[in-house]
């Protein structure tokens, strides 16, 4: 039997030695795990238009890819925020202030009023593309997308979709399964007298012609709820700006 | 003649070293004969490549564990052994999961919580109390080497069959993924790239295979860890309990 001394002192010691080792390898690793966690990011934000193709880039073509992108945070009443004033604000304070810092999963915690929405705007092949960020509920957890839309901002040009804990094989299809996000393609979030009405997750099949569905997962009715639901109000957020955007294009056809 | 003590012998790899190695992987595999760590072999098994990922954290948590405890045993005080091999443990496995985010950002998010999870992975924390605490660290080593490799093992077996059947590919969510049975998802639009059987020179065959939605889901891991159960013990009466 030991002492009570002698289990005090090795508890003690390994303690010391466990902390240290782990937070010297975790200062060690911190810039590669922050460069690798932008690079995440920035690739779910051009798979939203380049759907599955983006998983191939590597790391410098996403940030060469991504080098062009112009990036916007909107506040709620659709007004874009400078980098300062972001910045300003309590939860970001050591980042840069971007759309890309914002962490969307503390945004949807807040009030709508306080809420940040980040906005990118990437020409390709010569027409603006517009990039919404969109987080809604799954089954188990959050579900979160880009949305990307012409520059008529109704038509979606493409989708990505992604999950902290959807069933593999049923939910988690609206990630791992490329038909389901592509599915949305040339989709109309308004419809013929400029209402919106976001894009429906049909259960049971949607009809090829209608504009404003796309098929469920079968199995997966819940997560396909969320994310008819995640799309209704995560695009109603934007609208604001919408608005505005649509009159200055009004304006300089004038 | 001047007497010697006799010393045991204790070669770096005999008969005995062997024997550590190579049983975990059958006759007293983890999964298949002690029945630890099923929680994890039915969650992580959906894709072959994550279920690698996976067995190469868990060997080295294994084996690495194994031999710290081994080297501390006689300094461990035994009132609290447990806590000092759960610290232990836990040390090792949070390694694995710094480097992992370092290495791979998107298997580490994949696989973020499993890997948290091997800390309360019962073939570790058995393998510390049976072993370690009572043999050399060498020799630990090796039990944890074998024990993970034996984990391992049944996990990449588990993992290839789910993924063949279940998605008619292999290494899935890795630059490697071939499309091995089943016809080529259509693209719709934009390119949806898979080395099909052209490319890879390997070959589509079945393609009138349609993926079998089960095999994705837990409950076939259940399924097929209990027929490899039942073939393993059917091929080798003498590991069947009679009691």
């Amino acid at each position: 039997m030991h002492s009570t001394r002698y289990i005090y002192t090795f508890t003690v010691a390994m303690t010391v030695v466990v902390a240290l080792v782990l937070a010297g390898l975790f200062t060690f690793l911190k810039p590669i795990h922050k460069a690798n966690e932008a690079i995440f990011n920035k690739k779910a934000v051009l798979s939203s238009f380049m759907g599955t193709k983006a998983n191939d880039l590597s790391d410098e073509e996403v940030v060469t890819a991504f080098a062009d992108v112009k990036q916007y945070v909107l506040n709620y009443e659709g007004k874009p925020l400078s980098n300062d004033e972001v910045k300003d604000l309590r939860n970001y304070k050591e980042k840069d202030g971007k759309a890309e810092d914002l962490d969307l999963s503390k945004e949807k915690k807040k009030d709508d009023e306080d809420r940040l929405f980040p906005l990118y705007i990437k020409e390709v092949e010569g027409k603006q593309v517009y990039i919404t960020a969109v987080r809604g509920n799954g089954l188990w957890d959050e579900i979160w997308g880009y949305i990307a839309l012409a520059e008529d901002l109704n038509t979606i040009v493409g989708t990505s979709f992604d999950h902290k804990a959807e069933t593999p094989g049923l939910g988690a299809e609206i990630k791992d399964n490329p038909t389901f996000p592509n599915s949305f393609k040339g989709k109309q979030i308004f419809n013929s007298e400029g209402e919106f009405v976001s894009v429906l997750v049909k259960k049971g099949g949607a009809d090829k012609s209608d504009k404003h569905a796309v098929d469920a997962i079968s199995g997966a009715t819940v997560t396909c709820d969320g994310v008819t639901n995640m799309l209704e109000s995560g695009l109603q957020y934007y609208m604001p700006y919408f608005e505005t955007l649509k009159k200055d294009q009004l304006g300089l056809n004038k | 003649m001047a007497e010697t003590a006799v010393v045991e012998k204790e070669p770096l790899f005999g008969k005995k070293e062997r024997k550590l190695l190579t049983d975990p992987l059958g006759d007293n595999n983890p999964i298949t004969i002690q029945v630890l760590g099923i929680c994890s072999a039915l969650a992580v098994t959906t894709l072959f490549f994550k279920a690698l990922v996976m067995s190469v954290a868990v060997v080295f948590v294994c084996a690495f564990a194994n031999l710290f405890t081994s080297l501390l045993r006689n300094y461990i005080p035994k009132q609290v052994r447990m806590i000092v091999q759960l610290v232990i443990i836990a040390t090792l496995v949070t390694i694995v999961e710094l480097v992992l985010k370092a290495l791979d950002y998107t298997v580490y998010k994949d696989l973020s919580v499993f890997i948290g999870l091997i800390i309360t992975n019962c073939i570790v924390m058995g393998r510390l109390e049976a072993f370690a605490l009572a043999n050399k660290p060498w020799r630990s080593f090796l039990d944890g080497l074998g024990n993970g490799l034996g984990y391992g093992l049944i996990l990449l077996i588990v993992a290839f069959l789910r993924e063949i059947f279940g998605k008619g590919t292999l290494f899935a969510g890795s630059p490697a993924e071939i499309k091995i049975i089943g016809a080529s998802i259509p693209s719709e639009g934009i390119i949806y790239k898979i080395n099909t059987a052209a490319e890879s020179g390997i070959g589509t065959w079945f393609s009138w295979y349609a993926n079998n939605n089960l095999m994705v889901l837990p409950a076939s891991a259940m399924f097929v860890i209990g027929v490899l159960i039942w073939i393993q013990r059917s091929w080798r009466k003498e590991l069947v309990d009679i009691s």
